[in-house]
């Protein structure tokens, strides 16, 4: 592959180049209209931020939903009557010398698909959380960070330069801090927030360097133009092995924001935030920012095909990874939370073996059904009065019925049960990876398997058997209110039928319409490497992928009803003794543990000696130093001033009589 | 007296308005050092003012330069509110202490 790799980028230049994928046409409508769709979300922050104690939980609610609801409609407006890609320049940004780096949008098929998603699930999530914040003393202040998180992402994904595109990053991931420890008064919560924070950081440092190195290959920052040149194999000073490099440290930014190994130990703890939160920031919109950019960045990937093996194996790695940790969790939102880093994985191994729309496929579809399972999650936790630990719940489904449908769809949703949404996406990447390497498709199927096994499992402890918690939980169980439930069916509808947007080869190359829509992304990248994106299959082979995979859904199903229905196993208690294999799942491989015995007390320990050292022995000498000297000269010149008006009065006339006898002494 | 201003000024040659005024001056300046009365302190400020008065007319006259009469008018004024604040300062120093002795007032000191 590697080598035809380097023929086409020989002949490229000769190609003639005249179709090219971004015509020079502007925007079809007022800029406005595109500035409205960051500026609503905005404007809700502001309100919602500054008149914070004043607007009741309600309006607050309503008014952040309503800024939300507006972007949504201008998206879908802009979806239905989308011609051609454009940008859409705001105002000239940063000017120095050579480097002109515009604040522009760009609206493409994949901005577009991102912005639906973003508002589209966010305004559901919105309206989530007007039900579930309802009691929360400080709605006003989560209401306005989630509308600052919209407004973010927002930006990430209308940008048409790195640089925003970094912005955006940034915001997604302060809000994303801000959120997590929303509830500042728990400690751990506070620790939770500042992992997330500074494992971000780790990313976003490789991330940064990439964009540095992109500006230095391609002199610019712009994406239209550095893919068109890196498509040229036009490199600058360097040679074409800079790709590799650059695709590298992107990929390290993304790994951080997408939860990948080996940064991804932030996000499990990340449920430390609101149930809605782990919803819309943790599992549909954040988390998916990375794929965004890789998938933004097509081009430059194209060009690496080391890089994409890494991300291939990495990808395959986390989601198997992940899912053996789920395995055990028996925190409701833990095993959620692992979930999505598993399936995260998957969309990163999709990435890797080139399946670049099957991978967008999967962000939609994983976010319907994620926040579908979530908000479920969050409903289970709203009724067993914020109990989360899945050994105290049973038996749920006859006091939250809409609950519990909803959350089934989810279930077999992601397990990949035709015809559920799961299903599609999942096969599709299964069956890229199966073309591109047998041993990662093994390790997809086993990951199949073990996902379907976790999720069946967590249904049948919460929603089937006896009822575990206390007497007290039980007068309190209830079903959600309707602000609750209406999201849960609108993302279930979603969930069971939103697969369709990309039906399977086998049905028809027409019927892939997310596919066929998203085409034209790739252009480049069909043209570097046209070999990957032939996806010559007979329906014999994918009709028995197909087979497979649904097998091991099943299987994994079954496996959870014979353990935990008809054997009525229950998860061992907390201090109970444990076999190896499951005490090292059920201590998630103790990869916390080691990265702080690695990682963190070394830093813990050499901040303690710069501190003695550094801090203690140098500079505070220094800046006390100053303090002092300065406070001995006051006490010296002090004893002038005696107070006595005469001696005042003698040195003034001395002190005029020496100024007036040096500047005219000389008569 | 039909002689104008500048021109009976000048009967006197400007040597002797120099000492004179420097004269003023230097008893201002002395009066101010060694007199312990803020009243008879002010009285000798104003003495040092006078003086430069006493220049400015002179050599506006001998230079034919109406200037420096201008100027001392200004200088009058802005005495003439000098004194009412200073007056009223010593006043109230008075009212507080029952002196007007600048050596009692020794308080401002760090």
């Amino acid at each position: 592959m590697r080598h035809m790799l380097r023929m086409t980028l020989v002949l490229l230049p000769h190609q003639p180049m005249q179709e090219t994928v971004i015509p020079a046409a502007g925007a079809p409508y007022s800029t406005f209209l595109y500035v409205l769709i960051p500026l609503l979300p905005f404007l809700g922050f502001l309100i919602n931020g500054l008149l914070n104690r004043k607007l009741s939980a309600t309006v607050a609610g309503l008014i952040s939903s309503a800024a939300v609801l507006g972007s949504f409609a201008i998206s879908v407006f802009l979806f239905l009557n989308f011609q051609y890609q454009y940008t859409v320049p705001l105002f000239d940004w940063i000017s120095v010398g050579t480097m002109q780096i515009p604040f522009s949008y760009q609206i493409d098929q994949l901005s577009l698909i991102m912005l639906l998603l973003v508002t589209g699930v966010g305004f559901l999530i919105h309206v989530y959380s007007m039900g579930y914040m309802a009691h929360d003393e400080n709605v006003g202040k989560f209401f306005s960070f989630l509308n600052l998180f919209v407004f973010s992402m927002l930006v990430l994904v209308l940008g048409s330069n790195f640089l925003i595109l970094f912005i955006g990053w940034e915001g997604v991931g302060l809000c994303s801090y801000l959120l997590i420890g929303f509830w500042n008064k728990n400690t751990a919560y506070n620790n939770a927030a500042k992992k997330a924070f500074i494992i971000n950081r780790v990313g976003d440092l490789g991330f940064l360097l990439g964009i540095f190195l992109i500006y230095l290959t391609f002199e610019s920052v712009q994406f239209a133009e550095v893919f068109q040149k890196a498509s040229l194999g036009q490199f600058g000073s360097y040679g074409p092995e800079v790709v590799t490099v650059i695709t590298l440290l992107l990929f390290v930014g993304a790994t951080g924001k997408s939860a990948q190994l080996p940064l991804y130990t932030w996000l499990p703890d990340a449920m430390a935030g609101p149930t809605p939160v782990s919803a819309l920031i943790h599992a549909a919109t954040m988390v998916t920012a990375g794929i965004y950019m890789i998938l933004r960045a097509n081009v430059l990937f194209t060009l690496a095909p080391d890089t994409l093996e890494v991300i291939a194996i990495i990808g395959a790695a986390t989601a198997l990874f992940a899912a053996t940790i789920g395995l055990a969790q028996n925190d409701i939102k833990k095993v959620l939370a692992y979930s999505t880093v598993s399936q995260l994985g998957y969309m990163f191994l999709a990435l890797g073996v080139m399946g670049y729309s099957t991978s967008l496929f999967h962000v939609l579809t994983h976010a319907f059904f994620k926040a579908l399972m979530f908000l479920g999650a969050g409903s289970v936790i709203h009724a067993m009065s914020n109990e989360q630990d899945m050994r105290r719940m049973g038996g749920l489904r006859k006091a939250l019925p809409i609950t519990f449908i909803t959350f089934l769809v989810g279930c077999l949703a992601i397990s990949g049960i035709p015809p559920f949404a799961g299903f599609f996406s999942k096969d599709e990447i299964l069956l890229h990876t199966f073309q591109h390497s047998k041993l990662l498709y093994g390790v997809g199927l086993v990951t199949a398997f073990l996902t379907a096994f976790y999720m069946f499992r967590l249904l049948f402890l919460t929603f089937f058997g006896e009822f575990r918690g206390t007497e007290q939980q039980r007068q309190h169980l209830h079903e959600s209110p309707a602000s609750m439930t209406l999201p849960l069916i609108v993302l279930a509808i979603l969930a069971a039928v939103g697969g369709f947007m990309n039906a399977p080869f086998f049905l028809g190359e027409e019927n892939a319409y997310l596919s066929n829509y998203l085409a034209p992304l790739f252009t480049y990248s069909q043209k570097i490497n046209p070999a990957a994106f032939d996806l010559a299959v007979d329906h014999g082979t994918e009709l028995m992928l197909i087979g497979l995979s649904v097998g091991a859904g099943v299987l994994g199903i079954l496996f959870a009803y014979v353990l935990y229905m008809s054997r009525g196993v229950r998860p061992a208690e907390e201090g109970a003794p444990r076999g190896f294999l499951d005490n090292l799942v059920y201590h998630k491989y103790y990869i916390d543990e080691l990265y702080n015995a690695l990682l963190v007390r070394p830093i813990m320990w050499l901040s303690r000696g710069l501190y003695r050292f550094v801090e203690n022995g140098i500079i505070d000498p220094i800046v006390n130093g100053f303090g002092r000297v300065t406070l001995g000269g006051g006490q010296l010149v002090r004893a002038v001033q005696t107070g006595s008006v005469e001696v005042y009065l003698l040195l003034m006339v001395v002190a005029i009589v020496l100024v007036m006898a040096l500047n005219f002494g000389k008569f | 007296m039909d002689q104008n201003i500048p021109q009976v000024i000048q009967t006197v040659p400007l040597q002797y308005y120099v000492f004179f005024a420097t004269a003023l001056f230097s008893i201002g300046v002395l009066g101010v050092l060694t007199r312990r009365n803020a009243i008879i302190i002010f009285m000798s400020v104003e003495l040092m003012l006078n003086a430069v008065n006493v220049l400015l007319v002179a050599f506006s006259a001998f230079r034919s330069d109406p200037n420096g009469q201008v100027f001392v008018f200004f200088i009058m004024a802005v005495a003439a509110a000098e004194v009412a604040v200073g007056l009223a300062i010593i006043v109230m120093i008075y009212r507080n202490i029952q002196s007007t002795d600048v050596n009692l007032l020794s308080r401002l000191k760090f």
